[in-house]
């Protein structure tokens, strides 16, 4: 395999190192992406919940009283965002442009992230307050099943995220750290294609069906 | 060293290139979502082709899969996975949607 090409592995790459750790970074990066594609079933399984379930209503709030999609618009930009940032961040630090700047994407992905966060969990206090609580009906219970799972990833990966931010300053920026945000990056890549599912499926789909 | 500098500019405005695209569709989703309202037949479905292709966007320019050599044990597996995802979904919608039409059907008779 020729490690003169730039982008020899998908997702992000750590720009020159020997090539015994290359094929040991790359192993790890397969099984990274074997775990993020059992969680891609996982998530399909609850997509599928809450396509049988968009009837399911039980004379509670619908998608039509509880939806907002201005809000929504506003999340799915700034996760969006976010997903090129962490691109900017391993770019970085892939051709070595400098800690500061590796940091400054990092923080910003870190902001928009939790930026995220804070829209969603207005929305679902929003919504509660409407009454659209998991125990009023089927389709509540699927909602709150698929669309907070989601969320809880997210406030994991940003988590991570801060533990990466540490490491890096107490242990600098070693192989092993470089492979750890490109697993991160993937990650967060992930999510961003998992939004795309919720905000077409699970709100538009809603308010097409519901 | 030039040589690095004129990589990063191409792999840099990759990632602006896909960030763009997928606003771009994000936008025009959220656009005629907005404007015709997602319960016109047409309009849902044109949302849906939108979804599909953001995500073929995003895995093209921010995970860099394609069908090169280096990335095509990832393609497998991404396809493989798509394949039992397909097979969970469909079915389910499937089973469940027959036997909610046929528990609706007893209820009218």
């Amino acid at each position: 395999m020729s490690h003169s090409d730039s982008q020899s592995y998908p997702g992000i790459n750590l720009g020159d190192i020997d090539p015994k750790q290359q094929q040991r970074v790359e192993t790890v990066q397969f099984g990274f992406w074997v775990f993020i594609m059992s969680d891609l079933v996982y998530f399909g399984l609850m997509f599928a919940i809450y396509i049988t379930m968009i009837d399911a209503q039980a004379g509670g709030p619908g998608p039509h009283d509880l939806f907002d999609l201005r809000s929504l618009f506003a999340q799915t930009v700034l996760l969006l965002t976010s997903s090129m940032t962490v691109g900017l961040a391993s770019l970085a630090l892939k051709y070595h442009l400098g800690l500061r700047r590796v940091y400054f994407w990092l923080v910003v992905t870190l902001l928009l992230g939790l930026g995220f966060l804070t829209l969603e969990i207005m929305d679902f206090m929003n919504m509660a307050a409407k009454g659209g609580v998991p125990q009023r009906s089927g389709f509540l219970s699927a909602f709150y099943g698929l669309v907070p799972l989601h969320g809880l990833h997210v406030a994991t990966g940003c988590l991570w995220l801060v533990i990466l931010m540490i490491q890096m300053r107490a242990i600098g920026v070693t192989d092993q750290i470089k492979s750890r945000l490109m697993r991160f990056g993937l990650f967060w890549h992930f999510l961003d294609l998992i939004w795309i599912g919720i905000f077409t499926i699970v709100y538009f789909g809603g308010l097409a069906y519901g | 060293m030039d040589d690095k500098h004129a990589e990063h500019a191409r792999e840099r405005s990759r990632y602006i290139r896909g960030f763009l695209f997928a606003l771009a569709l994000t936008m025009t989703a959220f656009g005629i979502g907005h404007l015709y309202g997602p319960q016109t037949r047409f309009v849902y479905l044109a949302i849906g082709v939108l979804g599909l292709l953001q995500l073929i966007v995003q895995l093209a320019y921010f995970l860099h899969i394609d069908r090169r050599r280096e990335s095509r044990e990832d393609l497998d597996l991404i396809l493989f996975s798509t394949m039992v995802l397909l097979i969970i979904i469909l079915g389910t919608v499937w089973i469940l949607g027959d036997l909610h039409m046929r528990m609706h059907m007893g209820m009218e008779m």
